[in-house]
């Protein structure tokens, strides 16, 4: 009984919403980690060290992409919801795609920087 | 001459789906098959419908998944030898594929969707400019029959029973740009609460959904504009 | 609920603080990437924050908007995915908002003032 959900809004709907959970997931980790300043200058050297690993640079690329999408969805609501609608696609289902393709773009440019 | 397997829900929210095998024909509609199989294979099969012809939306099913009028949907069109019938979504079942829609119909309700009036029997006719923005905003919501197949078509339905659903919204936004009415703010008050417009988050399967391509998401869309230039001070919602 | 426009309310909120976010979001992106090019050490890190004073404005809005936006996201998907009473949604909505709006300002505090003191 899913078939009715097949449409690229509820796609974006769904990647909206579950792009937007993993960032609160992961948001007092990163405050936890930003606060380890308080704690001088090695602490947060011992974790940046732990951050060159390649599973957890791995997990910041996923954040990167998953911060840009959310992002771009969002700025799909705002749009169906508050600018004129058009006579056709006032869905802008094909924002999915386009934020998808952006936010694999950001999320490159990401990894570009962390390889040089 | 080769068969359909169709797959039909019986019983009431509890229950099963019963296979039955009908011929396929050349020319058969959701609702043909259903019919063949009440009048040749069992008579206490339960069923609504009224027109047979897209007109008046009482033969709403859920036709392999999708909320459908089954009326209109040619069995060809669904390029499948087998089809599965169920009852519309996010209504209780009363018996087959026939639903209790009294709270769909007391959502519509509670949308503030009653027609208020300030004139009488004794006054002209209201003149309804065709071509003002208002009505051409109106013109767009306004053929919805109340079928019930975006109410089944929409998620945020069956996760939040509060919520007043695409089709009660859609009416609350005709009936906010029809210019004759004069309960707008007790129309508006309603869109706005705790069930209202806020809870939609534009998944436009009611939009996907709608067999005669009304756009419900858009009239809440409406409504959530309106809703913040009332709450920012405007009186006249 | 006492308001009837509460539900209302909230959803404004909602799109207001998104509203706000969306160039922090972009700013905060575009921090990112200078990072990765950057040098990345403690030392490093901590001069570049402590020397620019905007740098506390832009990031303690930016954690108090994402305090609220975060929860009232949360308290949503509480309600309809897991089917948490009202009530109970909007108790612990408030507990995360508190608790985003501590940690994350005292993640700014460590980062552009906590080590001058």
């Amino acid at each position: 009984m899913t078939e009715h959900r097949i449409n690229l809004s509820y796609l974006a709907f769904l990647m909206h919403r579950l792009s937007g959970l993993a960032l609160v997931c992961f948001l007092p980790f990163h405050f936890l980690v930003l606060g380890l300043g308080l704690e001088g200058e090695a602490a947060l050297d011992d974790m940046l060290v732990f951050t060159q690993q390649p599973l957890v640079k791995f997990g910041e690329w996923v954040l990167v992409v998953l911060f840009s999408l959310h992002l771009l969805l969002g700025l799909r609501v705002l749009v169906i919801e508050w600018a004129p609608w058009p006579q056709q696609g006032g869905l802008r289902s094909g924002w999915v795609v386009i934020a998808g393709l952006i936010a694999l773009a950001l999320g490159w440019l990401f990894l570009d920087g962390v390889m040089s | 001459m080769s068969h359909l397997t169709v797959r039909i829900w019986r019983g009431a929210d509890e229950g099963e789906f019963q296979d039955f095998s009908v011929p396929m024909r050349e020319n058969q509609t959701v609702l043909d098959v259903v019919s063949e199989v009440q009048r040749t294979q069992d008579q206490s099969l339960s069923y609504r419908f009224a027109c047979r012809v897209g007109v008046c939306g009482s033969c709403a099913m859920m036709v392999n998944g999708k909320p459908r009028w089954t009326c209109r949907t040619h069995i060809r069109s669904l390029k499948s030898s087998v089809v599965t019938i169920a009852p519309l979504r996010n209504m209780p079942r009363i018996k087959d594929l026939v639903t209790d829609m009294s709270g769909f119909i007391d959502k519509w309700g509670r949308a503030g969707n009653v027609f208020e009036s300030q004139r009488d029997r004794g006054d002209a006719p209201a003149l309804v400019d065709p071509s003002s923005p208002m009505r051409k905003v109106a013109d767009a919501a306004i053929e919805c029959i109340n079928c019930g197949v975006c109410h089944a078509a929409c998620d945020v339905v069956s996760w939040n029973d509060a919520y007043l659903g695409p089709a009660a919204l859609n009416r609350a936004w005709s009936l906010v740009n029809d210019e004759r009415h004069s309960g707008k703010k007790e129309t508006m008050m309603a869109a706005m609460g705790d069930g209202g417009c806020g809870n939609c988050h534009s998944q436009g399967n009611c939009m996907a959904a709608c067999p005669i391509g009304l756009s419900p998401t858009r009239s809440i869309a409406g409504l959530k504009k309106m809703s913040l230039m009332s709450l920012l001070g405007g009186s006249d919602a | 609920m006492p308001n009837p426009m509460f539900e209302m309310r909230l959803y404004l909120l909602q799109r207001l603080t998104a509203i706000l976010m969306l160039p922090m979001v972009i700013g905060h992106l575009a921090t990112i990437m200078y990072a990765t090019r950057s040098e990345l050490t403690a030392a490093s890190i901590l001069e570049r924050t402590q020397s620019s004073p905007w740098l506390v404005v832009f990031y303690t809005g930016f954690v108090i908007l994402v305090s609220i936006h975060a929860p009232l996201g949360l308290r949503k998907i509480m309600g309809e995915w897991l089917r948490v009473s009202p009530k109970l949604a909007n108790r612990i909505s408030v507990l995360l908002f508190l608790g985003f709006l501590g940690l994350g300002l005292r993640g700014v505090w460590a980062l552009t003032g906590g080590t001058m003191s």
